[in-house]
């Protein structure tokens, strides 16, 4: 009974307050309609030109702010499901890491995209990002821009690329023992890269961590011989003697320095090595070596809008996140940023064709791409992973398996400790 | 002040015809109304202090009995002490107990040493006495997340001058030594915090006893552990609790230099992993209820231990 009226007079309190603040909101607001779409992402160089492009085409409908989150992950989340996590509704549109769609919307911090918003989002959008977005069989962001690995080597050492995972670690190691620098490159630190590397040799090879739901921890068997894989790399006499400490740009280093015939990574690295004409000569591209299967199936990452589940202007934020995210901005994005798109016809574009000559790539990669596991746990379970595929050297196939499907049981059971 | 309000209210309490003695004639009606102001007056402190700090714990307790996991709203669920279970048999959460110990007993043994010697030095200063003790507090002054971020880029290779003299090997991506960079900003931070609750102290030995001392043949090493540290022992004794608590529950220092990562983590910042970015109300309550009690622990021997010594036990020392 006490505490029934003390709540009530806290809400009381706490509505007078968001009544005050919602006014002066209001009232600086100047022109227009006087609603104001607060778009929080990471900080992105020329968003600001799409954000304006957006608000011209509003016509004084509503006003999109762009706030910049910190640029580190870790502290973008944080601030977003702090600020979710208290009801507050000056935040009407999210930029979410591909990863974290399915822990928003398990929360219930953001909203189902229905009707005709649905539709226009996934009309011609490519399926790996969308697939990133829908959660429980439901859409819950828009695909803003995407991304995936390809393999990079020095076609001056490497005629034609390796179609396997074994054709090109025993392509490196015949370099190697001729003395030739044909070491292979790539994120085996612990840490979120390990876990794209690990979950795309698991897809490949038609394996899973986790159930369709996400609640049941599986680890099959096909799962083991992506651990396998991986060991084999990590043991290879053709690895990066540093992979178990490599991120991206450890990796894109590495490969520069002239060690390196192989390089698993983004397609940022490419833009990178343009710096050096004469490395850059011999940079070539090829699609991300298979296990198992005829083609990989490469970890999508990238960003989807969300709209908050707090916002006090859902129509505007949908209206607005369809601009945001339209093939016109996707475009500029892509050009001018250097973030891929999820728009397919994006990519047949000339002006694409012009600066991205991997596009093609990317796009036929995105089309058999995969997602990582969807559970709202996955924070936890990507932590698990890193830790337990740490140094990827000493896996033990079956027995890294048995850990690795128990603490991830533990992790969806809310019992997992973060370290 | 007092002598006022008993003025004030005796006069009112006059008035009236006197009502027949209670039981207890000890409390007259002028200390009974006395008291009540008493009450009335620390009243809105108590229940303040009853809503900031009496609920939040209490509310924690609960929460660290339930299922209470923001990403799975819908399965939150009474669990007892199945979270507790969880964390104490968690390698992580051991891990970080250690962390913090080692942390908290390393920093304050160093703390303790060098904060006498700055203590007995701004004490004695005979020339510059303002300067001395102004240039001993500006680590104390400056701000714990500022000076964090000064270290870590001096400790970043590439940009750091630390690093650079050092070989250029990234410290702080390793265990062992991220935590002696971790455990020496702490340091160079909170000793002039521990040399001012000193200087405090010694501020309470009179010159008389150690002059008779030297008179007597005391040597100076044998003044200081004679005369001087016994006198001083409760403002000792202040500055260890204080520190000791306040090491033991390190977090800024840590959150900017490593932000726990490789084995890292104190206690307080496995704790912030697991109820901010976990979003797992349910263990981060239990590990946030596990720090109550072990600080609880270390103030209960703190005053066990030195008996009457202890804070609280004894005006003599500052607060």
């Amino acid at each position: 009974m006490g505490a029934t009226r003390r709540y009530r007079v806290a809400a009381g309190v706490g509505a007078a307050l968001l009544a005050a603040s919602t006014v002066t909101a209001c009232g600086s607001d100047g022109g227009g309609g006087g609603i104001t779409v607060n778009v929080y992402k990471y900080p992105q160089e020329n968003f600001q030109a799409i954000v304006d492009s957006c608000n011209a085409k509003a016509g004084g409908r509503y006003n999109i702010v762009y706030n910049k989150l910190p640029r580190e992950a870790d502290g973008q989340r944080e601030q977003m499901v702090r600020r979710l996590a208290a009801e507050d509704d000056s935040m009407d549109v999210l930029g979410l890491d591909v990863t974290w769609t399915a822990e928003l919307a398990k929360a219930g911090w953001i909203r189902e995209f229905t009707g005709s918003v649905k539709s226009q989002v996934e009309n011609g959008t490519l399926p790996g990002p969308l697939q990133t977005a829908t959660y429980e069989g439901k859409l819950y962001g828009a695909p803003d821009n995407t991304n995936v690995q390809l393999l990079w080597y020095r076609s001056d050492l490497v005629p034609t690329p390796p179609k396997t995972w074994d054709e090109m670690i025993s392509m490196a190691e015949a370099l190697v023992a001729e003395g030739k620098p044909g070491q292979i490159v790539g994120q085996g630190k612990q840490y979120e890269g390990l876990v794209v590397l690990f979950n795309t040799l698991v897809n490949s090879n038609g394996g899973a961590l986790l159930d369709e739901n996400g609640t049941k921890a599986v680890v099959d068997d096909k799962a083991v011989e992506a651990l396998a894989a991986l060991k084999k790399l990590a043991t290879s006499k053709a690895i990066d003697p540093s992979f178990s400490n490599a991120a991206e740009d450890n990796a894109r280093l590495a490969m520069e320095g002239g060690n390196a015939a192989f390089q698993l990574n983004w397609p940022y690295v490419y833009a990178a090595a343009q710096k050096k004409p004469e490395f850059a000569k011999n940079f070539k591209w090829a699609p991300f070596p298979t296990l198992g299967g005829d083609q990989a199936r490469v970890t999508v990452g990238g960003v989807n809008y969300a709209v908050s589940s707090y916002t006090t202007h859902p129509d505007e934020s949908f209206d607005a996140v369809l601009c945001l995210r339209s093939a016109e901005n996707q475009k500029l994005a892509a050009l001018k940023d250097g973030v891929p798109p999820t728009i397919e016809a994006v990519y047949d574009d000339p002006e694409m064709v012009e600066a991205y000559p991997m596009s093609a790539d990317i796009k036929e990669t995105l089309k058999n791409s995969s997602v990582r596991p969807r559970t709202p746990a996955y924070q936890n379970v990507s932590t698990v992973i890193s830790t337990i595929l740490s140094p990827p050297a000493n896996i033990d196939p079956q027995a890294t398996a048995d850990r690795l499907r128990q603490e991830l049981q533990d992790a969806l059971d809310s019992k997992g400790v973060l370290p | 002040m007092s002598h006022a309000t008993t003025a004030g209210t005796a006069k009112t309490e006059a008035s009236p015809t006197p009502v027949t003695p209670k039981k207890k004639p000890a409390l007259s009606e002028g200390k009974k109304a006395e008291r009540r102001l008493g009450w009335l007056l620390c009243a809105p402190a108590a229940l303040t202090m009853i809503a900031v700090t009496g609920w939040p714990i209490l509310y924690s307790v609960l929460l660290s009995m339930q299922r209470f996991d923001l990403k799975f709203p819908d399965r939150t669920e009474w669990v007892w002490f199945d979270n507790y279970v969880t964390v104490l048999s968690s390698p992580y959460w051991w891990n970080a107990v250690w962390v913090t110990v080692l942390l908290t007993v390393f920093t304050v043994a160093i703390e303790l040493v060098l904060g006498m010697s700055l203590a007995l030095i701004m004490h004695r200063a005979l020339v510059g006495r303002g300067i001395v003790r102004t240039t001993t507090l500006i680590p104390y002054g400056i701000v714990t997340v500022v000076a964090a971020f000064s270290w870590r880029f001096a400790w970043t290779p590439g940009t750091g001058y630390l690093a650079e003299a050092l070989g250029g090997d990234p410290v702080l991506t390793e265990k062992i030594p991220a935590l002696l960079v971790v455990g020496l900003a702490e340091i160079w931070k909170t000793t002039p915090f521990m040399a001012l609750l000193l200087m405090a102290g010694l501020a309470l030995v009179p010159d008389d006893l150690l002059k008779a001392a030297a008179m007597d043949g005391a040597s100076g090493w044998q003044r200081f552990i004679k005369i001087t540290v016994p006198i001083m022992k409760p403002a000792i004794l202040v500055a260890l609790l204080f520190r000791t608590l306040d090491a033991f529950r390190i977090f800024d220092n840590l959150f900017v230099l490593t932000a726990g990562s490789q084995g890292t983590s104190s206690v307080s910042m496995l704790t912030y992993n697991n109820l901010i970015k976990g979003l797992n109300l349910g263990i981060g309550s239990t590990m946030s209820v596990l720090i109550f009690i072990m600080v609880a622990i270390i103030a209960f021997v703190f005053i066990k231990l030195f008996g009457t010594a202890a804070p609280g036990s004894d005006d003599g020392g500052k607060r």
